[in-house]
């Protein structure tokens, strides 16, 4: 196996809160290879968002973090500011799920584009500036030349989040970030843009991390899937194994919640009881156990951890996996 | 109402409302010339993305936004002539349940007081006949009256503030039931629970809805009927099941397209969703959608297309409807 160009390695968050710590990210394991597409998905408060946070150094102040970011053969967490900033917006990108928190409101967009291609690239304005048009042209923004002297309350959602995504491209990053593209965009704006996401990262043969709450935004375009629960991944497979022969049930049951098209209407939905567990009293069991239909008096007294499954790369956390049988062979 | 093909007479409908709201010098045409019409005991389904007017139309139809022309019959009367005190009557019979349930409680008042609210206003006088009207609302919606009456919003998730939302709008046993986007702030597990304890309450309490999502999936999953708009118009209305199954209109169509499928076999197909919904304040001439689709001529942009019955019971404005 190659190097892969992101490890993450026993990766643990914590935050202080006036309730206590309270784990964010409980000791994660992941990797990415170059070119290829990792979704992480979970609920709000599993921890997605702070997981990226760590990779990328962008914790809050008060967070702890321990473990190792490996990116590049060099561990993030011990790298200098001063090298980190030289590395997020050139090899290491991102995307927020608002625009409007990683534009400045004040600066117009050409100022934002060029100051972040001068800073990584070594280009004269005129080239930076030839290049920051060229970039808003492949994200599809009509007339780029004129866009570079709006602002962006001058752009509508959609636009901005293109503009966003040329920013983060700009520098021909190895990894990009994308932490809920889509989420604040309309379905047929969403579209557009993971279509966009799709095409640069074929095209610039870059990594990509997709964080979403939503399965649909990963299962046609991630290679690899990994689900996160309670601050830790509790199913992690390629994406076709993940949808289609679980072992985890929380990641059955977070399936079968969805509403889909082809189901007739007034159709009970199989909700999952309850709520995730309060993350400033860590159970001692499996996180999912309460709310789990297959949960034994084992499953509260001990976490389990990943195990694999026969097919390489397929890890799930549980102790009664379902599905096992179907898998073997297929 | 035409659009109730053989339905008994409806409890809602809405006859060519119009409402603008003035900008600066500007007018943003929220909603313009839409009719429809809910049948006792029916769910209609109300989507659109962002911006086409679905969320001004619920207000427009409880009146908590006036309309400029046009007309809402609520069980034969018409709330848009209704003012003052009827009107304050009437509402009693129609309720809203919106997007942000914890915006919508009020963070300094205890959970039975917050339920008990719409029967103070509504001039029940008798203490414990309030308690136990907020008792049996907050048991229907799943929670233990006696454990949440005394605690504050801030001590409830998401989920449970929804659930307080729904039990503040049952508590004057009303027969209609806006939904102005219940589930699109909670999370996929959650978000099932609220939608079957609004098909219970439904049912339980003989209740009419008009759900308003963006979301198609989730209109299907509780609507006997679905209405999409698009830029203050409506471009289609038919019966949930008929109107996936082969969408007339080819906005309805885009949609249906450009939601992305949580199955790896459904590969999604680039490129199917073109352009952005034009501005309210100068929307297109014509048929609204014609900038972004794909069959537009010169007769979209010259004739603005009526609702037409495409396939029993459902209608389609599109001079070009798919086949």
């Amino acid at each position: 196996m190659s190097n892969p160009l992101l490890t993450i390695e026993d990766v643990a968050v914590e935050l202080p809160t006036p309730r206590g710590n309270l784990r964010a990210v409980d000791h994660v394991d992941l990797s990415l290879d170059a070119g290829r597409t990792l979704g992480i998905v979970g609920e709000s408060g599993c921890g997605k968002t702070m997981l990226s946070r760590a990779v990328l150094q962008l914790l809050p102040k008060k967070a702890t973090l321990t473990g190792r970011v490996m990116f590049e053969g060099q561990d993030l967490v011990r790298l200098s500011s001063e090298s980190l900033r030289r590395l997020r917006g050139r090899d290491l990108a991102v995307v927020f799920q608002d625009p409007m928190t990683s534009l400045n409101p004040v600066l117009t967009i050409g100022t934002q584009l060029i100051e972040t291609i001068q800073e990584h690239l070594e280009l004269d304005a005129p080239a930076a500036r030839k290049r920051s048009i060229e970039l808003l042209a492949a994200v599809g923004i009509p007339a780029p030349e004129q866009r570079l002297a709006q602002y962006p309350h001058q752009c509508s959602g959609g636009m901005r989040q293109r503009i966003a995504i040329a920013i983060a491209l700009s520098c021909e990053p190895k990894l990009l970030i994308a932490d809920e593209p889509t989420t604040a965009l309309d379905v047929t704006i969403q579209a557009q843009i993971l279509d966009l996401l799709a095409r640069e990262q074929r095209r610039r043969h870059m990594a990509m991390i997709i964080i979403t709450h939503d399965l649909g935004v990963v299962a046609g375009r991630a290679d690899e899937v990994a689900v996160m629960y309670a601050g830790r991944v509790v199913e992690r497979a390629p994406t076709r194994a993940l949808f289609k022969r679980m072992h985890m049930p929380y990641t059955e049951a977070l399936l079968a919640a969805i509403p889909k098209l082809e189901t007739a209407p007034h159709t009970p939905l199989p909700a999952i009881s309850g709520r995730p567990p309060d993350p400033t009293r860590p159970l001692k069991g499996c996180s999912f156990a309460p709310r789990c239909r297959y949960a034994v008096s084992r499953c509260h007294e001990a976490k389990p951890g990943l195990t694999s499954a026969e097919m390489p790369g397929h890890l799930y956390a549980c102790f009664h996996p379902i599905r096992m049988a179907e898998g073997i062979g297929a | 109402m035409m659009q109730l093909a053989v339905r008994a007479e409806p409890l809602l409908s809405v006859d060519n409302l119009v409402v603008e709201y003035g900008l600066g010098n500007k007018t943003v045409h929220a909603v313009s010339g839409v009719s429809l019409a809910v049948a006792r005991g029916e769910t209609l389904g109300l989507v659109g993305e962002s911006g086409c007017g679905k969320s001004t139309l619920g207000r427009a139809v409880l009146q908590l936004r006036r309309a400029k022309s046009g007309r809402v019959l609520f069980d034969g009367d018409d709330l848009t002539a209704m003012e003052g005190e009827a009107l304050r009557k009437m509402r009693r019979r129609v309720q809203l349940i919106f997007q942000d349930p914890i915006a919508s409680l009020n963070p300094r008042r205890r959970i039975g007081d917050i339920v008990a609210e719409p029967l103070i206003i509504a001039g029940v006088k008798d203490a414990a006949e309030r308690k136990r009207r907020v008792h049996e609302v907050l048991s229907a919606v799943g929670l233990d009256p006696d454990l949440v009456a005394g605690r504050l919003p801030h001590e409830f998730s998401g989920g449970q503030c929804q659930r307080i939302c729904i039990a503040r709008s049952l508590v004057l046993n009303p027969e209609f039931i806006v939904c102005d986007e219940p589930v699109s702030a909670l999370d996929v597990s959650i978000r099932a629970q609220i939608l079957n304890l609004l098909e219970e309450m439904k049912a339980r309490f003989g209740l009419t809805l008009l759900f308003i999502a963006h979301d198609l999936a989730v209109v299907k999953a509780v609507s006997d009927r679905v209405a999409v708009m698009y830029l203050g118009r409506l471009c289609e209305v038919g019966p949930s099941e008929q109107l996936f199954a082969r969408p007339a209109h080819p906005y309805t169509d885009l949609l249906l397209q450009a939601i992305p499928v949580p199955d790896p076999d459904v590969r999604p197909v680039e490129g199917v969703a073109i352009g952005e919904p034009p501005s309210p304040i100068a929307p297109p001439s014509g048929c609204r959608f014609r900038t972004r689709c794909p069959r537009a001529d010169q007769r979209c942009s010259a004739e603005i297309p009526e609702l037409r019955e495409v396939a029993p019971g459902q209608f389609a404005a599109c001079h070009h409807p798919l086949a």
